[in-house]
C-alpha cells in the first residue's frame, strides 16, 4: 500500500526530481495543495474501496504517506 | 478605540516583514495618460521621467484612444456618471444592455452578462451554475480571481498539471460520477504568454460530457486571426460553455469585465450572481467607451494585426540578442532572468535607461522563474521597441548575460 500511495503522489503532485520519503511531509511542506487533496482522496476511496467522511480528510491527516496509510487503514477494517 | 499600539504594532512588524523579504509593492506615480510613452515619478519626488511603457495590458493601445476618449465623454453627457444603483432595481441604462448585445456577437456566444471587474465575474461564476454535486477540475496555473471564485463554490474542486491534456483526462475519469463537471483555464496564461490548448480541450469535454469555462482576460480583442480570443486561435469559437474576459486590458483599458457564454448559464448569473446583484455595474462613460471599441475592433483588424507584427519584431529582437525568453507567439513576452535579484537589478537599469518594465519573481512566479514580463503593444511604434531593445542589449551586457545559456546565468547569479 505504502508504495502505491506514494507512487501516485509523486505522479500526480511532483514536476521535478524532489525527493518523497513515507514521512515527507506532503500538505505542510507544499508538495501537495489543499485543493488537490480532493483527488489524492477519491484515489484512496477508488483503489480501497472505502469511503473516507469529510472531517476525516484534514490536512494533518493527509500530511506523509504513512499517515494516509494510517487513515487508509482505518477505514479498511 | 480598539485600535491601539499594540494592534498597530503588530501590523507594523507584518509589513516590515514584507520589506525585508524583498516583497514589499511601491507604486510608480504615472502623470500622463496610459500610453507607449508616459512620464513617471519614481521614486516618489523624483522629477519626472520620460520612459517607453512595455509592461502595461494596453494591448491594442487603446486606453488612450482619441476615439474611445470622446467616445467617453460623450457618454459622460449623454448617460450620466453613475448609477447609484445595481443592476436590477435601477441601475441598468440601454447602453448596458446595447454592450452585453455587442461582446455576445464580438465573442460568438449566446448572452453576455456584464459585472464591474473580470475578478468579481470570476468570484461570482461558479457559485451562480455549480452545486456541491458538481466538480470544478481547473488548470494549476489559472488567475488568482478564478482561485478566488473556486473557493466561493460549494462545488468539488480538483486541479490537472498546467496544459497537460492527459493529465486532464485522468481527472475527467476520476470525477465521472459528478452531476455537472466544469474544466477551467485561462486563454492566456498571464506569467508565461502560452495558450490553452482549447481544441484538445473541446474534445476532452465532449468526450467526458464536461463543461469548459475559459478566461480570456489576456486575449480577448486580439488573439485569433480577427481578434475574437483564444476559442478563434484554435478554431472552437461557439464551443466554449463560458468566457469570462475584461474590459481592463486590450478592450479598452479602463475597467468591468463579463461572463459569457451559454444563455442559461448567463441567465443564473444573472439572478445569483452575487457580484451582480449586490454590486454597481460599469459607469456609462466606461460602457460607452467599450462600445467604442468594439465598434472599432468589429470594423477593422488593422490593431491585432500591427500587434501581432510588433510582437513577431519584439521576439526575434530579443532572441537575437542573446536573451532567454518564453516561447510563444502572444504579446505576452518574459525575458528569464531566473534569480530575483537579477531581474530587479535588470528593471532598475532599464528604467535609467529610460525603459519601464518590471521583475517578476517568487512568490509570483515560482522559485528560480524569475523574470522581467514585457507586454508588447499596438500603441508602440517600431522606434519604441528597438530603443527598448537596445536598452535591453545595453543591460544585458552590464550583466553578462547575452548569449548565456539558463545553466550559465544560474550558476554566476544562483536560483
Amino acid at each position: 500500500m505504502k508504495d502505491d500511495i506514494k507512487k501516485y503522489v509523486i505522479k500526480e503532485y511532483v514536476d521535478d526530481d524532489t525527493d518523497v520519503t513515507y514521512d515527507t511531509p506532503l500538505i505542510s511542506g507544499g508538495i501537495v495543495d489543499s485543493f488537490s487533496m480532493v483527488s489524492l482522496k477519491r484515489f484512496l476511496e477508488n483503489k480501497y474501496q472505502i469511503s473516507i467522511p469529510d472531517d476525516k480528510a484534514t490536512p494533518e491527516a493527509f500530511d506523509s504517506v504513512n499517515k494516509i496509510c494510517l487513515l487508509v487503514n482505518e477505514y479498511l477494517k | 478605540m480598539a485600535f491601539t499600539e499594540k494592534t498597530r504594532g503588530l501590523y507594523s512588524e507584518i509589513l516590515t516583514g514584507l520589506q525585508t523579504a524583498g516583497l514589499f509593492k511601491q507604486e510608480r506615480f504615472i502623470h500622463s495618460a496610459q500610453a507607449a510613452d508616459i512620464e513617471v515619478e519614481y521614486p516618489t519626488g523624483a522629477p519626472l521621467k520620460k520612459v517607453i511603457n512595455i509592461c502595461a495590458n494596453n494591448y491594442l493601445g487603446m486606453s488612450s484612444h482619441p476615439e474611445v476618449v470622446k467616445a467617453a465623454h460623450d457618454g459622460l453627457d449623454s448617460h450620466g456618471y453613475g448609477m447609484s444603483s445595481v443592476r436590477f432595481i435601477c441601475g441598468t441604462q440601454d447602453i448596458h444592455r446595447t454592450l452585453e448585445s455587442m461582446v455576445t456577437q464580438f465573442l460568438g456566444t449566446e448572452d453576455t452578462i456584464l459585472f464591474p471587474s473580470c475578478l468579481d465575474a470570476n468570484g461570482g461564476v461558479f457559485e451562480a451554475v455549480l452545486t456541491k454535486d458538481d466538480v470544478m477540475i481547473s488548470d494549476r496555473l489559472v488567475h488568482a480571481s478564478i482561485i478566488d471564485g473556486i473557493r466561493l463554490c460549494s462545488a468539488m474542486h480538483d486541479t490537472f498539471k498546467h496544459s497537460d491534456m492527459e493529465h486532464l483526462e485522468e481527472k475527467l475519469q476520476l470525477h465521472s460520477d459528478k452531476r455537472l463537471k466544469m474544466v477551467i483555464t485561462d486563454g492566456v496564461f498571464s506569467m508565461d504568454g502560452d495558450t490553452a490548448k482549447l481544441d484538445k480541450m473541446v474534445e476532452l469535454c465532449e468526450k467526458y460530457n464536461a463543461l469548459l469555462f475559459v478566461d480570456d482576460s489576456h486575449a480577448s480583442g486580439f488573439i485569433g486571426k480577427t481578434g475574437r480570443g483564444t476559442h478563434e486561435k484554435y478554431g472552437v469559437m461557439g464551443e466554449i460553455d463560458i468566457i469570462t474576459t475584461t474590459f481592463g486590458k486590450g478592450l479598452g483599458g479602463a475597467s468591468g469585465g463579463c461572463v459569457s457564454g451559454r444563455r442559461e448559464l448567463v441567465e443564473m448569473c444573472r439572478q445569483k450572481a452575487r457580484p451582480y446583484l449586490f454590486s454597481n455595474t460599469i459607469a456609462p462613460p466606461v460602457v460607452a467607451g467599450v462600445i467604442k471599441v468594439l465598434e472599432i475592433l468589429s470594423a477593422s483588424t488593422d490593431r491585432r494585426d500591427k500587434l501581432e507584427h510588433n510582437t513577431e519584431f519584439w521576439r526575434k529582437g530579443l532572441i537575437d540578442a542573446g536573451l532567454i525568453i518564453k516561447s510563444g507567439d502572444t504579446p505576452i513576452v518574459p525575458v528569464m532572468l531566473f534569480n530575483a535579484k537579477l531581474a530587479q537589478d535588470v528593471s532598475r537599469d532599464l528604467y535609467e535607461e529610460g525603459i519601464y518594465a518590471i521583475g517578476f519573481f517568487f512568490p509570483v512566479v515560482s522559485q528560480g522563474q524569475a523574470r522581467i514580463r514585457t507586454q508588447i503593444s499596438a500603441g508602440h511604434e517600431i522606434h519604441h521597441l528597438e530603443k527598448a531593445l537596445d536598452a535591453f542589449k545595453k543591460v544585458g551586457k552590464k550583466y553578462d548575460i547575452l548569449g548565456k545559456s539558463k545553466q550559465e546565468i544560474i550558476e554566476r547569479y544562483g536560483m
